[in-house]
C-alpha cells in the first residue's frame, strides 16, 4: 500500500478505442492492508473496464459493507459509487438499475455480506435476473472486525487463531446456479489472466452475472492451514479452462484445439471462447457445472473458470416489460396523465 | 316502547362473518344513500383472516355533513350467529334490530328496550336457490331489499348501482335485483315501513367522491411521477400499490411500443423495498414503497442512510394497531414516534398527514418533489381507517401546468460550465440543501461517493471530528429549511374567544369536528389545530402559546403527537393534556365529547378542570 501515487504517468501508455489511457480509470489509493486480493480484483476491474473502452461515468458502482465493499472506492473515479447498508447491495443495485437501464451495475460484496447478513438479497437478486456484474471478494472471514470466520469458511479451515471452523459452508456459485443465475464464474485474486475475461465477459452479460473470487485476507486468514489462504489456493486450485473474452469489433484469431473448446456469442455480438480442460464440461447446462464443481470439492481442490453461461436470458426489465428509455429520463408527459384522466376517474366513483 | 326518530341521522352496522359477499352488499348500502345525495361514511372492521370470522360493516348517515364515527348504534343488522349476543348489547336504546329469524332468537338475548325485526333470511334463500354459494351471497342482497323498504330508500338507485356494479357480467343484474326485490316485499307485507328513521333525498354531494384513501395514494404517486415502485405486501398498505399498479396498467403505458412507463418489484421484504427506492433515487427516478408498522421497523437502517447520505425516498405508512403484529386489521395512529426518529444516531425525518382521500392523492403527489427538494426520506402517515374505507372527499384535481420539482440537480451542461470545484455536501445557497448529480451525467465531473460513513464536503471518508460536526449541524439547517415546505397546519378558531385548544391530526380529523360542535352547543368553546407536516412549523408553537390547556387527541396509547410537540417545541408539557383512543377502532365523536367534559367513560384522560366547564 502506498500513501502518495505520483501523478506522473508514462507519456507513451496505450490508449483505448475511447483514447483514454487506464489513469482514467483508476480511483483513490487503496487503504487496505498491503497484499489484500480485494487491490487485484480492483486492479482487474480497471484493467477490464479499459479494455473494454467502457465510459468511466456510464458505470455505478454499488457495495455493501465490509472490506470488499470499501473497493469501489479504488476504482473507476469517475464513476457514481454508493457504500450502502451490510447485506442490502443488491437492492440499491436493483432500484438503481430500475432507474437507468443505460448505466453498467458492478455491486461488489464480500462473503460476510453475500453469505450471511445479505444472503436474503442475494438470492433475489439472482432470481430476478437483474444485469449487473455481481463481484464477491471471498476471503473466508471477516477482516474489519479482526478476524471471524464467515459462512463461506471451509469446515475444518483454520483461522489465524488456530480454531477449526466446524460449520459447513456456503457455495455462492452452486447457489447461483440453482437459482437461476445466467452467468457464474469462481477465480482467484492472484490469478489475472484468467479473472479479467472473466469480469470483461460478466460485463458484457446481459443479464445476472456472479464472480466469486477468493481473495485472502493477508492479515486474518492467510496461515497455511486456511483453506482461503494464497498458499492452499495455489495449491488446490483446479480450473475449467482457459477463457478468451473477444469484444464484437474483433477477429478470432487464437488457434484452438477442436473438442476441448466451446464458443459462446454474448447479445453484443462479444464472443467468449472457452478452452477447456475437460471435454465434456457444457457451459449451457447447469448440471455440468455443478457435477464439475462437486467433483473437484470432492477431490479437495477448487473449481474456478466459468462454469455456467446462458447467453440468451432475459433480464427484469425484459421480465417487467419496461419502456426503453431510462424510467428516470421520463417527463410529465409520460409520467403524469393529467387533469382530464382525473376528471373521468372521479366520475367513476360516484 | 320507544322509537329513534330520525331522517337523514343515523348509525347503522352490519354484522356479518367474512368471506361471504357482505363486503359489496354493505357497500350497494352506502352507495345507495351517497347517490341519494347525503354524505356518507362507511367503515370496514374486518378480521384478520379470510374465512369465517366476525366482520362489521359500520354507516354513518347525516345531512350535516359529519364523516366520522358518532359512536352507538341505531340500527343492527345482525347476520352472523357468533357475535349476536354482542350485537344485541350494542344497540342504543329506542334502536332497531333485524335479524335472520329462521331459527327463533334466543330468548336469552332480548331486549325490551329495542324494536326487534326478524326477517327469515335463510328459509327464503333455501326456497329460492339450490346452489349453496347462492343462497349465501344472496342473503345480503335480500337484506338490503328489506332495509329500502324499511328506510325508505330509493328503489331505482338500487337498481342501477346493481347495472353498474355488473357492467360486463349482465347475465348477473336481474338475479341481484330478484334478491333485493325479495326483501323489498317481504319487509313491505310484514313491517310498518318506514321505520322511525328514514332517508330523504337532499342535493349536499356537490362533486365528492367516494374513495379509498390508499386509491387515492396511489394515484397520487401515479400523478406525482413516481416510475420504480418496491414493495412487500403488509395489510393496511398492500392496497396502495395494487391502486397504483391498476391505474398504471391504463394511462402508463408508452404509446409507441406498448411498454410500460414504470416499474414494480415485489420484494422479499421491507429492507429490500426501502433499499430499492434509496437506489432509484439516488439513480434519479421517482421512488416509492408502502407499509405498515413491522414494515417501518424493518427499514430503519435504510431510513437512516438516506437521511445520512441525503438520497431522497418516499415512504406511505398506512397504520395499523401496534406493537409487533398487534391487530393487523384495526386502525391506530402509532408509528408516529417510529417515523419520525426512524434510525440510531441522530435522525429525524419528514411526515406528513393527511386526513381524507383528497389530501392522500394531493399528499401522496407532493411528497416526491418533497423528498427530490429536501433531498431526504418523506415519510406520509395515513392509517388503515383513512386507507382501507371509503370516504366522502371532494373530488381529485391536477392543475396541468405545474412541473416536477426535482429539486438541486446539477446537469452535464451545469457541471461543464463549472470552474470551482464541485462538492456534493457543499452548502453553497446557506439553506442547508446540497447540489446532487445523477450518475452517468458528465464524463469528468461531479460524480462523488454515497456512503453512510462520515465525509467531507467533497464527499471524500473523513472521521475528521470537525467535518462530521460541520455536517451534522448542516442537516439541522436543512431541517429549518424543511419547515417552510412542508404542509401548514390548519386552524379552526372557535366562535367566540377561548384560551382551550385541541390539536388533532388525520382520521381524528373528522370526529373530532363534529366533537366540536358537539362542546359548542354546551358552552365549551375550543380552537383547533390541524397538524398537517413535520417538523411543526412556527404556527404549531405559536397556537400552543396563545392557549391555557389543550387537548392532544391521538388514537394510540401514548401520545406520540404530545411527544413530539415538547420534543420539539419550547413549551410547557403541562398545557397538553392527552386524549388517547387507541382501542383499534377509529375514534368517536361522543368518545371526543366524553373524554373532555370529563365524563367517567374515559379513565385515561385528565378531564377539563371544573372552573373552564362551568
Amino acid at each position: 500500500m502506498t500513501y502518495h501515487r505520483p501523478e506522473f504517468r508514462h507519456p507513451d501508455l496505450p490508449t483505448n478505442e475511447l483514447g483514454y489511457t487506464k489513469k482514467q480509470y483508476e480511483g483513490a489509493i487503496s487503504t487496505l492492508c498491503a497484499g489484500c486480493g480485494h487491490d487485484s480484483i480492483s486492479a482487474g476491474v480497471i484493467q477490464a473496464c479499459f479494455e473494454l473502452s467502457i465510459e468511466p461515468h456510464k458505470v455505478a458502482k454499488i457495495s455493501g459493507i465490509g472490506c470488499s465493499s470499501k473497493t469501489p472506492t479504488y476504482f473507476l473515479g469517475n464513476s457514481h459509487g454508493f457504500n450502502s447498508v451490510h447485506g442490502r447491495m443488491p437492492s440499491v443495485a436493483t432500484g438503481a438499475n430500475l432507474a437507468n437501464r443505460e448505466l453498467i451495475y458492478i455491486g461488489v460484496s464480500g462473503d460476510g455480506d453475500s453469505a450471511s447478513i445479505g444472503m436474503g438479497q442475494f438470492a433475489h437478486v439472482v432470481r430476478r435476473s437483474l444485469n449487473m456484474l455481481y463481484l464477491v471478494e471471498n476471503n473466508g472471514c471477516y477482516g474489519l472486525t479482526k478476524g471471524q470466520d464467515s459462512a463461506t469458511a471451509d469446515v475444518g479451515s483454520m483461522s489465524k487463531k488456530g480454531a477449526a471452523n466446524p460449520f459447513e459452508p456456503i457455495d455462492l456459485c452452486t447457489l447461483a446456479i440453482e437459482l437461476g443465475a445466467t452467468f457464474v464464474a469462481r477465480s482467484f485474486s492472484g490469478d489475472k489472466d484468467q479473472l479479467v475475461p472473466l469480469i470483461k465477459a460478466a460485463i458484457s452479460h446481459c443479464g445476472f452475472a456472479l464472480i466469486d473470487v477468493i481473495s485472502p485476507c493477508v492479515t486474518f486468514n492467510n496461515n497455511s492451514s486456511s483453506t482461503k489462504s494464497y498458499e492452499f489456493v495455489r495449491e488446490h486450485i483446479e480450473a475449467t479452462g482457459k477463457t478468451d473474452f473477444i469484444p464484437m469489433r474483433q477477429e478470432i484469431t487464437a488457434d484452438y484445439e477442436p473438442g476441448f473448446s466451446q464458443e459462446v456469442t454474448l447479445h453484443d455480438g462479444s464472443v467468449i471462447h472457452l478452452y477447456k480442460k475437460d471435454e465434456n464440461l457444457d457451459v449451457h447446462s447447469r448440471l455440468s457445472a455443478l457435477q464439475a464443481i462437486y467433483k473437484c470439492k470432492e477431490k479437495g481442490e477448487i473449481l474456478t473458470g466459468l462454469l455456467y453461461l446462458d447467453p440468451d436470458c432475459e433480464d427484469l426489465h425484459e421480465i417487467i416489460d419496461t419502456v426503453e428509455k431510462p424510467l428516470r429520463d421520463l417527463d410529465e408527459k409520460a409520467l403524469c396523465p393529467g387533469n382530464a384522466s382525473l376528471d373521468k376517474i372521479n366520475e367513476s366513483l360516484r | 316502547m320507544q322509537q329513534i326518530k330520525s331522517v337523514n341521522d343515523f348509525v347503522i352496522r352490519f354484522a356479518n362473518v367474512n368471506g361471504t359477499g357482505s363486503a359489496s352488499a354493505n357497500n350497494l348500502f352506502a352507495k345507495t344513500i351517497f347517490r341519494m345525495g347525503l354524505p356518507v361514511s362507511p367503515k370496514n372492521v374486518f378480521p384478520s383472516n379470510i374465512q369465517g370470522l366476525p366482520t362489521w360493516y359500520e354507516v354513518r348517515v347525516n345531512d350535516k355533513g359529519y364523516l366520522g364515527r358518532r359512536g352507538g348504534v341505531d340500527i343492527m343488522v345482525a347476520v352472523n350467529p357468533q357475535s349476536m349476543a354482542q350485537d344485541i348489547k350494542g344497540v342504543e336504546p329506542g334502536g332497531y334490530f333485524i335479524y335472520d329469524n329462521t331459527k327463533p332468537l334466543d330468548v336469552r338475548l332480548h331486549r325490551n328496550d329495542i324494536n326487534l325485526f326478524g326477517i327469515p333470511l335463510t328459509d327464503i334463500c333455501r326456497r329460492e336457490y339450490t346452489d349453496p354459494r347462492q343462497r349465501q351471497l344472496f342473503k345480503n342482497v335480500i337484506y338490503i331489499g328489506a332495509l329500502a323498504a324499511m328506510l325508505d330508500l330509493e328503489f331505482d338507485v338500487l337498481k342501477n348501482l346493481i347495472h353498474d356494479q355488473f357492467k360486463g357480467k349482465e347475465k348477473l343484474i336481474s338475479p341481484n335485483i330478484h334478491a333485493l326485490e325479495l326483501g323489498y316485499q317481504y319487509a313491505e307485507k310484514n313491517f310498518s315501513c318506514p321505520l322511525g328513521i328514514r332517508v330523504e333525498r337532499r342535493d349536499m354531494v356537490n362533486g365528492h367522491i367516494l374513495m379509498e384513501g390508499n386509491a387515492a395514494l396511489g394515484l397520487g404517486a401515479l400523478y406525482g411521477g413516481a416510475s420504480v415502485v418496491a414493495w412487500y405486501p403488509i395489510t393496511p398498505s398492500t392496497s396502495v400499490v395494487e391502486q397504483f399498479e391498476k391505474y398504471a396498467k391504463r394511462l402508463r403505458i408508452d404509446p409507441g411500443s406498448g411498454k410500460r412507463n414504470y416499474a414494480i418489484v415485489q420484494a422479499e421484504d421491507e429492507l429490500s423495498a426501502i433499499g430499492m427506492v434509496v437506489g432509484a433515487s439516488w439513480n434519479g427516478a421517482r421512488s416509492f414503497t408502502a407499509t405498515s408498522g413491522p414494515g417501518v421497523s424493518l427499514m430503519n437502517e435504510f431510513l437512516g442512510l438516506a437521511y445520512f447520505a441525503e438520497v431522497p425516498a418516499v415512504l406511505f405508512d398506512v397504520q395499523r394497531a401496534g406493537p409487533s403484529t398487534g391487530m393487523p386489521t384495526r386502525s391506530q395512529q402509532s408509528d408516529l414516534l417510529l417515523s419520525a426518529y426512524a434510525s440510531h444516531g441522530d435522525t429525524k425525518h419528514v411526515l406528513m398527514f393527511p386526513a381524507t382521500p383528497k389530501e392522500c392523492f394531493d399528499m401522496g403527489a407532493a411528497s416526491f418533489d418533497l423528498a427530490d427538494r429536501l433531498q431526504t426520506p418523506v415519510i406520509l402517515m395515513t392509517d388503515l381507517d383513512l386507507g382501507m374505507n371509503e370516504h366522502f372527499s371532494e373530488p381529485l384535481e391536477w392543475d396541468d401546468s405545474q412541473r416536477y420539482d426535482r429539486g438541486k440537480v446539477l446537469s452535464e451542461a451545469e457541471l461543464e460550465a463549472m470552474s470551482e470545484r464541485y462538492g456534493r455536501y457543499l452548502d453553497v445557497d446557506g439553506d442547508g440543501i446540497c447540489y446532487r448529480t445523477y450518475p452517468g451525467t458528465h464524463p469528468t465531473k461531479g460524480s462523488f461517493f454515497t456512503r453512510g460513513s462520515s465525509r467531507d464536503h467533497y464527499a471524500k471518508y473523513t472521521e475528521s471530528s470537525e467535518e462530521y460536526v460541520d455536517n451534522m449541524e448542516r442537516l439541522l439547517v436543512k431541517w429549518e429549511t424543511a419547515k417552510h415546505y412542508v404542509p401548514q397546519p390548519e386552524i379552526r378558531p372557535a366562535k367566540q374567544s377561548t384560551d382551550i385548544g385541541i390539536i388533532y391530526f388525520g382520521t381524528t380529523t373528522a370526529s373530532a369536528e363534529e366533537a366540536l360542535d358537539i362542546l359548542s352547543e354546551k358552552s365549551i368553546h375550543m380552537d383547533a389545530l390541524r397538524v398537517r407536516g413535520f417538523p411543526f412549523n412556527a404556527d404549531v408553537e405559536s397556537f400552543i402559546e396563545e392557549h391555557d390547556q389543550i387537548f392532544v387527541v391521538e388514537q394510540n396509547r401514548d401520545g406520540q403527537l404530545r411527544t413530539m410537540l415538547i420534543n420539539e417545541c419550547e413549551i410547557n408539557p403541562r398545557k397538553l393534556k392527552p386524549l388517547l383512543c387507541f382501542d383499534g377502532l377509529p375514534v368517536t365523536a361522543r368518545w371526543i365529547v366524553d373524554g373532555i367534559i370529563g365524563n367517567e367513560k374515559t379513565n385515561n384522560v385528565i378531564p377539563l378542570s371544573k372552573e373552564v366547564t362551568v
